[in-house]
């Protein structure tokens, strides 16, 4: 690991002035730092984040469940006004890597990071989620780009999470038995008038797949999906699993997360 | 007193490692410490054209950049290949030079080129950034089942054949086969995996020049014969000068039975600038460098009469041992797999043939079973196979070739002393309620699970190893074990063994050993291992060796210390010694009931003089003190057998294969330790059910090696696992006086044949390890594919 200056900060303001093109934010760390240690990754200045009180909670009202951004997987999982609204969050939460992962990462760690099979960006796009920067909000739908990208700009800070609540919802993902983060993960989410359909660990970014939304708002059920077929171009392969059994899981997936709703 | 063999003590050790208080080679820092970086190859072959050191030299903190031109001009000697295999026409096994550093070439990726030593490891590492290596890069040799057809990897080495080994008789097994009903074939891939010890690789060494010792803290499990190989065979110090200590190490599985290049290194270097040179692995490092396992590509036929009996068996394996031979690379495919191959049956002809193929891979070495898993995977989905195949169950086809007359001369090489395989058999149905399985795949199916079964029995040959034997067939070594046995004057005792404790939990069992030998309460016992310095030559631990060898020594030089003090105790009781009798740490008089426990015959023996009153207690020409030592050397190695039932269940729609019932019953011969046994085989089963569905190491095409970290090598986790059910029979070896056969291996040996025939017994179709949930899933197409065609 390269040497660094590390800033522990108190709010916002002081650690988005710091930033810049050779820093990172630090919150759980679970990306940023293996990747420093392995040579991967090496910043001038670390800013620590943890310490931004403002950041981290769980506010719950009757339309949507609001997450600060460094607010720890564990914390979601068991967090009341989540599983009571929208317990299929809470559940992903409780399902992501393992105990001591859970015990240190964050939400806002996880999307900004934007791994193609993370499991919260199929939260957000499921579930019709605001990003809140320090000066902006954005769209879900618009805020994951890329693999490993968002629309996030250099040294703006997601502050918090604002996720809708459905009228139905479940996460299923087949995880990769080695990582643990998903071979391919679904979200399905009914809401009033629309259905998402969160795909992620199948493409190189999360995505939401059109033919089963549209098939689940026609009739919410799986054996709708029976006729529905999904096409293995542009999906992941390599050595856990090619694209055409990926392609095959995300139906499968979709139907089970369907059948648990 | 009770009797403390068979009794559930808890392990000594565990409170010191369990809270954090052991002390592993990485704890160790010298005053003026340096720290090494290796400059590793980044490619799987290519010739090594110039290594330009110079900004390197100048960076902060370096102490020396040293290269395999270095290395060479001291003449420091290469890695050896520690057992000598001759092929089938006679000729010798061909080995490549492997210089701890690189010189010329590089044969894989992570493969020695230089070493960065310096102040810190962050400055050692920086400036391994700035060592420039010139390469030509060259086309890399990966496939076990290709590197035959390749371009040579070593000028001097044609297709990569270290060599062509063969073991029995083709001429028989040609016979058998033309009188068989049905040929079974089957045609195998025993994947290779990463050993993945807990504690990574790591060493220490620290020269000191005004007495020219070097003191070497390394992760060996085996330190007398790292200082054997690195003064006699590498040259750096002669073995007076050279003191070689394993402290606490965090497992081995067979990785850490030799030295490797960076203790080599190590310790050449702390010589050369003459201050303490540390290295520890960092986990990609393990991850590229330790000795892999198994990596097998097998051909077996089993030719069997329509009744079941087995008429003969063949085996043709390409094994894969890597770029370099290393030290048991050429005995695991050979000598410890060909002979077990026949598994548990009377097999009346039988022959194996093996190839050992270089490539530019990693080298491949024992890894817990070592030989046995493979021969034990080939031949028992096989017999699953013909069980199928004939339409018989597959306990009854097993019985009906199960020897019953002991001991048993196997087909190939063993004479097997003890066993009783279908009282294992039979407990082992009992144990995991074989009648209830239609029940419980119904259950399954309720739920739309596919449940198969498998079966597995085995028998192995560990103990290792009678050294006749063993340098007979090629071994440049024996094999024996030894230990010291020393009460100190105030009748406690330290126990020297030359095995060596890194998880097995020697303090407990060897103490348990020798505190019912001397009658000597357990917590007065102290067992010392690791360090060359203490204790005599011993050979270290692998192959399941340390109770049946290393606790026989014990044994053995306990017998030699009652012996003594018998008439000592008789001079001090004025008797004849052959009126005293010794029991649970009592020499008496049975006539007069006159009695001298054994630690006051110690204290006498340590104070023998004439006092006043007190008179010396030796007898006319005995020597004071007592201290004994000494050397077992088996007649025989030893044979544990059992038989694995293992359910799993498999979901169709994704191929996810659970393990969901697993009955493990094995036949270890006395049980010293259950506590510690059952944490063997759980042990042994993890590591063998990883194998079967989880663990894989995939090198691509280029030789880059893609499963290099936990997020691409699938380890076994607990969450993975059903509640074991154990269960034991036994029949004491008669090779050794305790009856033990040895538990370490079992496991990792029965678990992937009886897990890959549950998987095939739910999916009806051949599956290959490990199976992956696409593998199984592919499986459940196909199926119901012929399914649909079927209706």
């Amino acid at each position: 690991m390269k040497t660094f200056n590390y800033h522990s900060t108190k709010d916002v303001k002081e650690a988005t002035k710091l930033a810049s093109s050779s820093s990172a934010f630090l919150a759980g760390g679970m990306t940023t730092l293996p990747s420093m240690k392995l040579g991967l990754a090496s910043y001038k200045d670390i800013i620590d984040i943890k310490r931004i009180k403002k950041l981290s909670g769980i506010k719950a009202s009757g339309k949507s469940v609001t997450i600060g951004s460094t607010t720890k997987h564990v914390e979601v999982a068991n967090s009341k006004e989540v599983k009571k609204a929208i317990p299929s969050l809470a559940a992903l939460a409780e399902g992501i890597g393992d105990p001591q992962v859970r015990n240190r990462g964050t939400i806002g760690g996880s999307i900004a990071n934007n791994d193609p099979s993370a499991d919260y960006p199929s939260a957000c796009i499921a579930l019709n989620a605001t990003i809140h920067t320090n000066n902006r909000k954005i769209s879900a739908d618009k805020f994951f780009t890329g693999m490993f990208e968002t629309s996030l700009k250099k040294g703006e800070l997601i502050e918090a999470i604002e996720f809708q609540i459905p009228e139905k919802s479940c996460y299923q993902k087949y995880p990769n038995p080695a990582s643990r983060y998903a071979i391919v993960g679904v979200y399905v989410a009914k809401h009033k008038s629309d259905v998402n359909v969160a795909v992620t660990g199948a493409k190189s970014c999360v995505y939401n797949e059109k033919s089963i939304a549209s098939a689940l708002l026609k009739n919410f059920s799986s054996s709708s999906l029976d006729n529905v077929k999904i096409s293995s171009s542009g999906m992941n392969s390599d050595i856990h699993a090619s694209a055409d059994y990926r392609a095959n899981m995300v139906k499968i997936f979709a139907k089970k997360a369907v059948d648990a709703c | 007193m009770a009797s403390l063999v068979g009794s559930r003590v808890e392990r000594k050790e565990d409170k010191k490692l369990l809270t954090g208080r052991g002390k592993y080679t990485a704890d160790v820092t010298f005053a003026h410490q340096t720290y090494a970086y290796f400059v590793r190859s980044p490619h799987a072959r290519a010739q090594i054209k110039n290594v330009d050191t110079s900004k390197a030299e100048k960076s902060s903190g370096v102490v020396a950049v040293l290269t395999g031109k270095d290395i060479a001009n001291d003449k420091i000697g290469g890695l050896i290949a520690g057992w000598r295999i001759k092929s089938e026409d006679g000729s010798d096994m061909k080995v490549p030079a492997h210089p701890p550093l690189a010189s010329e070439s590089v044969n894989y990726v992570g493969d020695h080129v230089a070493v960065v030593i310096a102040e810190s490891l962050d400055e050692a590492r920086n400036a391994a950034d700035l060592v420039k290596v010139d390469y030509k890069v060259l086309k890399a040799v990966v496939k076990t089942d290709q590197a035959m057809d390749s371009e040579n990897i070593y000028k001097d080495i044609p297709k990569n054949l270290c060599f062509d080994w063969l073991l029995g008789d083709r001429e028989k097994v040609k016979e058998a086969f033309d009188k068989a009903d049905k040929i079974i074939k089957i045609d195998l891939i025993n994947n290779r995996l990463i050993p993945n010890a807990m504690e990574p690789r790591a060493a220490n060494a620290d020269y000191n020049p005004s007495t020219e010792e070097i003191t070497l803290y390394t992760t060996s499990q085996n330190p007398h014969l790292a200082r054997i190989i690195i003064s006699a065979f590498n040259g750096v110090a002669p073995e007076n000068k050279l003191r070689v200590i394993a402290p606490d190490v965090g497992g081995g599985f067979g990785s850490k039975i030799y030295p490797y290049a960076e203790e080599v290194v190590c310790s050449w270097a702390s010589k050369k600038i003459e201050r303490p040179v540390k290295w520890v692995a960092d986990r990609t490092e393990s991850f590229l460098s330790d000795c892999h396992g198994r990596d097998h590509v097998t051909h077996a036929e089993l030719a069997v009469k329509n009744d079941g009996t087995f008429l003969g068996f063949k085996n043709e394996t390409i094994a894969n041992i890597g770029a370099y031979a290393s030290v048991f690379a050429t005995v695991t495919p050979t000598y410890l797999f060909g002979p077990c191959a026949t598994g548990v049956y009377k097999m009346p002809a039988a022959y194996s043939n093996v190839k050992a193929v270089f490539t530019n891979t990693a080298p491949v070495d024992a890894y817990r079973g070592a030989g046995r898993p493979e021969a034990t995977y080939t031949i028992e989905t096989l017999v699953e196979k013909a069980a199928r195949e004939l339409g018989m169950d597959p306990a009854e086809i097993r019985m009906k070739n199960f020897p019953t007359e002991f001991p048993f001369q196997q087909t190939l090489v063993h004479s097997v002393d003890s066993g009783d395989y279908n009282a294992g058999l039979k407990k082992a149905m009992e144990v995991g309620d074989y009648k209830g399985f239609e029940k419980r795949k119904n259950e399954s199916a309720s739920r739309g699970k596919l449940r198969g079964i498998g079966f597995c029995s085995y028998f192995e040959a560990c103990g290792i190893a009678p050294s006749a034997v063993v340098m007979s067939l090629g071994c440049g070594i024996g094999l024996w074990e030894s230990a010291e046995v020393r009460f100190n004057p105030t009748g406690n005792v330290t126990v020297f063994t030359g095995s060596h404790s890194h998880g097995q939990g020697h303090d407990t069992t060897f103490a348990q050993i020798a505190a019912d030998r001397l009658g000597v309460p357990l917590e007065n016992i102290e067992i010392s291992h690791g360090d060359t310095d203490k204790g005599p030559f011993g050979y270290g631990t692998y192959g399941s060796r340390s109770l049946t060898v290393g606790g026989t020594a014990i044994v053995k030089a306990c017998d030699k210390i009652v012996a003594k003090g018998k008439k000592v105790a008789a001079k001090m009781l004025e008797v004849n010694e052959s009126e005293v009798d010794f029991k649970d740490g009592e020499f008496i008089v049975a006539k007069s009931n006159k009695k001298k426990t054994i630690g006051e015959v110690a204290f006498a023996c340590y104070l023998p003089g004439t006092y006043g009153e007190v008179k010396s207690p030796l007898p006319e020409g005995e020597e004071p003190g007592l201290k004994e030592t000494s050397f077992f050397d088996p007649g025989n190695f030893s044979f544990p057998a059992g038989s694995h039932i293992c359910e799993v269940e498999v979901d169709p729609e994704t191929g996810n294969t659970e393990v969901v019932k697993y009955t493990a019953v094995d036949d270890f011969g006395t049980i010293i330790n259950p506590l510690i046994v059952e944490g063997q085989v759980h042990g042994g089963l993890a590591q063998g059910i990883g194998q079967a569905l989880y663990e894989n190491c995939h090198y691509d095409d280029t030789g880059q090696l893609v499963t290099a970290s936990y997020m691409d090598y699938t380890m076994p986790r607990a969450d993975n696992f059903p509640e074991f059910n154990l269960g034991f029979t036994c029949t004491p070896a008669t090779s050794n006086p305790l009856g033990t056969k040895g538990c370490g291996e079992a496991g990792a040996i029965a678990a992937p044949p009886a897990v890959m025939n549950a998987v095939m017994n739910a999916v009806g179709t051949e599956v290959s390890m490990p199976a992956t949930a696409e593998k199984v899933w592919n499986a459940c197409q196909k199926m119901n594919k012929s399914n649909s065609k079927a209706a």
